[in-house]
């Protein structure tokens, strides 16, 4: 999946120890060691084994519905008056969001080392629901850990895993969110070591989680890539995407890295703003730390203890980032801006109105973004935004804000 | 300091018993209380104190743990609080190996080499910092052994033959046998089976093994001990802090001798152990 590298190139992380600049890393309990090399070692034979490429992608084409269409947004760019506006449609994707493409590839890896328990964590359900999707279509017993919280506001999705026969465990923990839902994932998995597959829903963790699941997400911008070509004939100028633990952005970014034209945005969740606590801004308003498996922008105080963060979106309410993004930060090759919870909101009724599409809200962050910039640029310039996940899930939560009764 | 610790477990070898090592967290229930807590151990038979320090995120401890570091951070423990506890306690214990345990986060914000400076000062033996496996070597393990600070290694069930030279390589003090995967608190293994891998470890080491993880009576310790250099007990003593709070979680006159009292029984069962293994 990895072109080869070439010199001073953005896309050849990370190196053998799974670092990205002082990025990433193996920071796991010594019981987990032992499954993490042999991870790495059967991730290693499978990206280059055709075979596996070829059942990924036929899964892809019938199963998920490969390739997602570019769309052009061809309202919105008319209301904003600027850049021309094109969607990559991950929302089209089975069970709704990019989540699926991660899940497929790493249910293969399971299947292939002979694993025969899935367990995953999941913030606003979406990886928690592709999670438990795949599980169902390959047989095996899936277990979700949900923060408390997140239980709550994001009722339909816990009732579609417990549909496909997963079980849902709600984690009580610090806030019951999704740092809290992955700590006690970690725990589950030092506890069975034996036939237990972690499937880690983000470009984060320890290595080689970042790389891989990065790799099959890849797949948005390389197919984004291509028909972006065949729609204009040249790349975009900018490519933004909503970053929580990254696993979205990190996938249709990665492709574009090379292409020195292409700027790269990423959008955090500002929360309440940035002032305050309430929010999750690891890269704006963070530092680096050591958290789950690999340093990262985190959002930590002074002695180094991690703080709850806040996002209107569950998906986003994470403290720290996937490692690869913390090393595009720092080299400057790409850009992270926050939006607050507000402006996601608007964007989110923006988009329904004029294109007839309910965004999830961790898209309506990035496409907050593509509001504010498009009308400074000029109409022959091309946004390209990942539009990862559907807002069926988020209804009623901004049904509340809003003031509605559903 | 290296040689406090060596010195420990050569005395126990030549007394012929394991060493009881006890855990408890800095800062739990507050700083006085903690510190008195501390400086009860030795008088109660702990021959190697584990200082826990606190972190916001846990990932390998059972809830007990994970309690004890959140009361502590509410009544305000950091890192430089934890090193002040062992500075307060070395005024009037000279000889008790203390090695700092929990996570890197806290450590690394704090600066590695003011740490490690800072640690020396107060009196720290040797730190065990749980997600650092052998593969960050250079984070702290280095600079650690450097300044002769000791780094302790966890091996446990998964760390097989191929991999524990690794493990060992940069080890020192003594190694830390997790008896089972799992976090910390879990149930007791079979005896049998620890006796076997402390063997296994022991033919790649001439460090002491110490056992850890499910011993929660003065009979596990003694079971335990009879097969190994040490025996750990960890969540069952912050349990005991636990059951003598009050329901907001203050200390209480009884928080002090109900960890002394537990630990005082522990220590007959570790005494006992080699009269066990002589049968």
């Amino acid at each position: 999946m990895n072109q080869a590298a070439t010199p001073n190139s953005f896309r050849s992380g990370p190196d053998e120890d799974g670092r990205f600049g002082i990025y990433g890393g193996r920071f796991v309990a010594e019981t987990l060691m032992p499954l993490i090399l042999d991870l790495q070692d059967e991730w290693s034979k499978a990206k280059t084994d055709p075979e596996f490429q070829a059942e990924l992608a036929s899964l892809g084409a019938h199963y998920i519905g490969r390739p997602s269409p570019l769309y052009f947004a061809e309202r919105l760019t008319e209301e904003l008056g600027g850049a021309k506006i094109y969607f990559k449609r991950e929302e089209l994707n089975h069970t709704g969001s990019h989540k699926i493409n991660n899940c497929i590839g790493q249910i293969l890896l399971a299947k292939r080392m002979g694993k025969t328990r899935i367990i995953a964590e999941t913030g606003a359900g979406q990886h928690g629901v592709a999670s438990a999707t795949v599980a169902a279509r390959f047989g095996f017993p899936c277990v979700v850990y949900m923060g408390a919280t997140d239980v709550e506001r994001q009722a339909p999705n816990v009732f579609r895993m417990r549909l496909l026969g997963a079980e849902v465990v709600p984690v009580t923990a610090g806030n019951g969110t999704l740092k809290d839902a992955m700590n006690e994932a970690l725990r589950d998995w030092v506890t069975n070591v034996d036939d237990t597959y972690y499937l880690i829903g983000t470009a984060a963790g320890p290595h080689p989680y970042p790389e891989m699941v990065r790799d099959f997400q890849a797949v948005i911008g390389t197919e984004a890539r291509q028909q972006i070509l065949e729609a204009e004939g040249r790349l975009p100028d900018v490519v933004i995407a909503a970053v929580g633990g990254g696993s979205n952005a990190i996938g249709i970014f990665h492709p574009f890295l090379d292409d020195p034209g292409v700027k790269i945005v990423g959008v955090e969740a500002g929360g309440k703003g940035l002032q305050g606590e309430e929010h999750c801004a690891s890269i704006t308003a963070g530092s680096p730390g050591v958290l789950h498996g690999n340093r990262t922008y985190l959002l930590q105080d002074g002695d180094g203890q991690i703080k709850e963060g806040h996002s209107v979106s569950a998906g986003l309410d994470y403290p720290g980032i996937g490692p690869e993004h913390s090393w595009l930060a720092d080299t400057g090759r790409a850009e992270y801006v926050p939006i607050m919870d507000h402006e996601a909101l608007e964007a989110f009724q923006t988009l329904t109105r004029l294109e007839g599409i309910i965004p999830a809200l961790e898209p309506s962050h990035a496409l907050a973004e593509v509001i504010k910039r498009a009308p400074k640029m000029g109409k022959d310039e091309i946004i390209l935004m990942n539009l990862s996940g559907r807002g069926d899930k988020d209804i009623f939560t901004v049904a509340k804000i809003l003031g509605m009764e559903v | 300091m290296t040689a406090r610790m060596d010195a420990r477990f050569a005395a126990l070898k030549a007394e012929g018993r394991p060493a009881l090592i006890t855990y408890f967290m800095g800062g739990d229930p507050d700083f006085d209380t903690s510190l008195a807590i501390m400086k009860a151990l030795p008088g109660a038979g702990a021959d190697v104190i584990e200082l826990g320090m606190p972190f916001s995120d846990p990932m390998a401890d059972g809830p007990a743990i994970q309690l004890a570091g959140q009361r502590a951070l509410k009544a305000g423990q950091t890192l430089a609080k934890t090193l002040e506890l062992a500075k307060l306690f070395r005024e009037t214990d000279k000889d008790t190996p203390i090695v700092l345990m929990g996570y890197y986060n806290p450590i690394y914000i704090y600066g590695v080499e003011k740490f490690l400076d800072d640690a020396l000062a107060c009196g720290i033996d040797g730190l065990i910092v749980v997600d650092l496996p052998a593969e960050m070597d250079d984070e702290l393990c280095i600079p650690a052994l450097e300044k002769g600070i000791n780094f302790i290694r966890l091996a446990t069930p998964t760390t097989d033959d191929k991999r524990l030279p690794k493990v060992l390589k940069n080890s020192s003090g003594f190694v830390y046998y997790v008896s089972m995967n799992g976090i910390t608190g879990s149930a007791l293994p079979d005896p049998s089976l620890v006796s076997g891998a402390v063997n296994r470890i022991k033919s790649h080491t001439d460090l002491p093994v110490c056992v850890g993880f499910g011993v929660k009576t003065a009979d596990h310790a003694k079971a335990i001990g009879a097969a190994a250099d040490g025996v750990v007990v960890g969540t069952a003593i912050v349990a005991q802090v636990a059951g003598s709070l009050t329901k907001d979680g203050a200390a209480t006159g009884d928080t002090v001798s109900a960890v002394a009292t537990f630990v005082r029984g522990l220590a007959t069962g570790v005494h006992a152990a080699r009269l066990v293994a002589a049968e």
